[in-house]
């Protein structure tokens, strides 16, 4: 079985790899005879090695000290035809924590656009859309707040999917349409890196004590179906969403305490633009956790409505400002207090502030930022200043932090105050 | 005819043309020259496309590279609005990243600007800046790049020599920008500013853009053959920090039919073929 899904999970990308090697081979060699690979433009390739080490401040029983360890190597090929362009993105690298070698495809896509309306990009790929500034409302497509959490880049925030995506454009507004035959859970936190809240223990635990789920697996059993409708007006960028699927973390447990992935829909709308000399957006979206329609099931999330505006302007040469105010909002509330069999009730709304910083020096080779999620319902909060210094155009060095805080240690944030981390990195990119 | 009559007709001719000069009264105003010089600078042709490659050289010499591949097309034909789509080809860490603006001439209307990061598949909707910040921390501005609007300044023709007339610029509003005025040289024959002299209190010179190279680019305009005398090679130095940046354009093309369309969300996810080669 572990060996099926490893073969399942890695064999696409490597039928992906042959054709590419495939297809460079027949470039490099005769020349003579018009193959199948002659099609292919010289494949482009580019990467980087990287070597990231990060510490955790204070102890943390359910954890190591170190919080991140790796060197990492991430390979990207891309190719085109006439009628198609191919990618493969990879990473491996050495794991300090997990104490072995891991592998991750990135990207493995095939994208065409065979009419002048349509696209279509088929594989595994990273999926964005909606408006928020590291806040993400409609966007269902899988993150990984472990990889955010103790540092690794941003550009792990966003885990893979294995979708296919169409879009349509026409003057009336656009479609994408992506379909995800298997789905594809978040990269949440399991304990093996972060340790965190375990409500059936009512404590924090880590990798003594990882979470144990029960994720929905069926090959176009147990799929995902996202779309999107936007257009832009006036350069208003105004989008509705849906979604049909799953939780994307666990949203319930079996009385066994499993953790499982109730069904979900979201429907959503968003808007985006200029408003003075900066820019407004807002979206907001209908959680409907399907199978615990009218929230008496304490097992399994209540429906919610999530909320979100914010704005962003330059305050200065090279100084960028964004604030947001979001919202998750329960419904059915009273339910899920009378479901509630003991235990400590959530509060019916979440707020969270969040103010992102970024600040540009020596001829914008030295990035400052500052992420940062206050939460005054919850009373706990999440810093994430970072100094990236582009040493050269191919060598980067950063420095980072991680820091967690909160009243009460079962909050969203203050359940990881144990996990805040120091970070240091070099990666050197070819 | 010998030799010295020779001369001597030579310089009787230069004579009479020095003396002919000042009557022939052809003299364009200083507003045509400015109105010229920024069509010529900016908007030539309907749209047009090339590489740009900037070389940036600090003052300890040290050297970073930045390369794209830019589209750029005319809203109108009174030199007003358009679009810009940047493709990044280097250095590695922005590779592939995709800039797009929509620029809006109004004074009152900011320009429109997106970044596509590709590692991320976000589509990040960018503040309109401060036009006066480093394009992308070379020693060129995003107004060198997109062009200082002629009505942000007064113009003043302050001398006329026999290859450019000399226009002085002074800021309508100086609190928007570091510099005091600025002094641009253009080409007399083609209207292209070929130097440009920017100073601050006590007329001190901090700031130079120079135009090392020109082609003329044939392109069709309504089935016709077109020259576009164009600028290929310029450099511009900060003389307070020492630093400098070549910028070299390549492979131009000059009306070549992009239609709006490109100026889209489709195109910034996923840039139409020959932007990316």
């Amino acid at each position: 079985m572990i060996m099926l899904r490893i073969l399942g999970g890695r064999l696409i990308p490597i039928l992906f790899i042959i054709t590419l090697l495939a297809a460079s081979q027949a470039v490099a060699a005769e020349k003579e005879e018009a193959s199948f690979f002659d099609q292919f433009s010289p494949i482009e390739v580019h990467g980087f090695f990287e070597m990231r080490a990060g510490y955790r401040t204070q102890n943390d029983p359910h954890e190591k000290d170190r919080s991140v360890m790796e060197s990492r190597l991430q390979v990207e090929l891309f190719t085109y035809t006439d009628w198609a362009e191919f990618k493969y993105k990879g990473d491996a690298w050495l794991d300090g924590i997990k104490e072995g070698v891991e592998y991750d495809t990135r990207e493995a896509w095939v994208f065409t656009r065979p009419t002048s309306f349509m696209d279509i990009k088929i594989g595994r790929q990273i999926l964005t859309w909606g408006t928020g500034d590291l806040v993400f409302l409609n966007d269902m497509f899988p993150k990984d707040w472990q990889s955010y959490f103790i540092g690794r880049d941003k550009e792990y925030l966003k885990a893979p999917s294995d979708a296919a995506k169409v879009s349509f454009f026409t003057e009336i507004g656009n479609l994408d349409l992506v379909y995800t035959p298997k789905f594809d859970p978040d990269r949440y936190i399991t304990g093996a890196y972060i340790s965190y809240w375990d409500g059936r223990q009512k404590n924090i635990v880590g990798q003594d004590h990882q979470v144990v789920a029960n994720t929905p697996d069926e090959w176009f059993g147990d799929d995902e179906f996202a779309l999107r409708i936007y257009k832009n007006i006036n350069n208003y960028e105004l989008a509705l969403y849906g979604y049909h699927g799953f939780w994307k973390r666990p949203g319930g447990e079996t009385p066994g305490g499993v953790a499982i992935f109730p069904r979900l829909n979201v429907y959503g709308a968003s808007a985006r633009g200029q408003l003075g000399h900066g820019i407004g957006n807002i979206e907001v979206a209908y959680y409907q956790s399907v199978d615990d329609e009218d929230g008496y099931n304490p097992r399994i999330h209540n429906s919610e409505i999530r909320y979100l505006a914010g704005y962003a302007q330059d305050l200065a040469k090279d100084f960028n400002a964004s604030l947001q105010y979001y919202i998750e909002h329960m419904l059915d509330y009273d339910a899920y207090l009378d479901g509630l069999s003991g235990g400590r009730a959530k509060d019916r709304a979440r707020h969270v502030v969040t103010l992102m910083l970024t600040k540009l020096l020596l001829n914008q080779n030295l990035e400052l930022s500052l992420a940062s999620y206050f939460s005054p319902s919850d009373g706990d909060a999440y810093l994430r200043p970072i100094a990236h210094y582009k040493y050269t155009d191919k060598t980067i060095l950063e420095l980072g932090a991680n820091i967690f805080w909160g009243e009460e240690s079962h909050t969203f944030f203050g359940q990881f105050e144990n996990n805040t981390n120091v970070y240091a990195a070099i990666r050197y990119c070819f | 005819m010998n030799l010295r009559s020779l001369i001597a007709g030579i310089s009787l001719g230069i004579l009479a043309g020095l003396w002919v000069m000042p009557g022939q009264a052809q003299e364009p105003s200083v507003d045509e020259i400015i109105h010229k010089a920024n069509h010529m600078a900016l908007y030539q042709g309907a749209d047009g496309k090339g590489k740009v490659s900037l070389v940036i050289t600090d003052k300890e010499g040290r050297i970073r590279n930045r390369e794209f591949n830019m589209l750029r097309k005319n809203q109108d034909n009174v030199d007003q609005d358009q679009k810009y789509f940047a493709y990044f080809k280097a250095p590695a860490d922005v590779r592939k990243m995709v800039f797009m603006v929509h620029k809006h001439a109004a004074l009152e209307k900011d320009d429109d600007r997106w970044l596509y990061l590709p590692s991320l598949d976000l589509v990040k909707r960018i503040a309109a800046g401060d036009k006066r910040t480093s394009f992308v921390g070379s020693d060129f501005l995003y107004e060198d790049i997109s062009g200082r609007s002629p009505v942000d300044d007064q113009h003043e023709l302050i001398k006329t020599t026999d290859k450019f007339y000399v226009v002085k610029n002074i800021p309508k509003r100086p609190e928007s920008v570091e510099f005091e005025y600025y002094v641009a040289y253009i080409d007399k024959a083609t209207f292209i500013p070929f130097k440009m002299e920017f100073f601050k209190k006590d007329n001190r010179l901090y700031r130079l853009i120079e135009v090392l190279k020109t082609e003329n680019i044939s392109a069709k305009k309504n089935g016709k053959d077109v020259v576009y005398p164009t600028v290929t090679s310029s450099v511009a130095r900060d003389l307070e920090n020492g630093s400098s940046t070549a910028m070299i354009y390549s492979n131009i093309k000059y009306n070549v039919g992009l239609s709006d369309d490109l100026f889209t969300e489709r195109y910034l996810r996923r840039p139409p073929r020959d932007v990316m080669r």
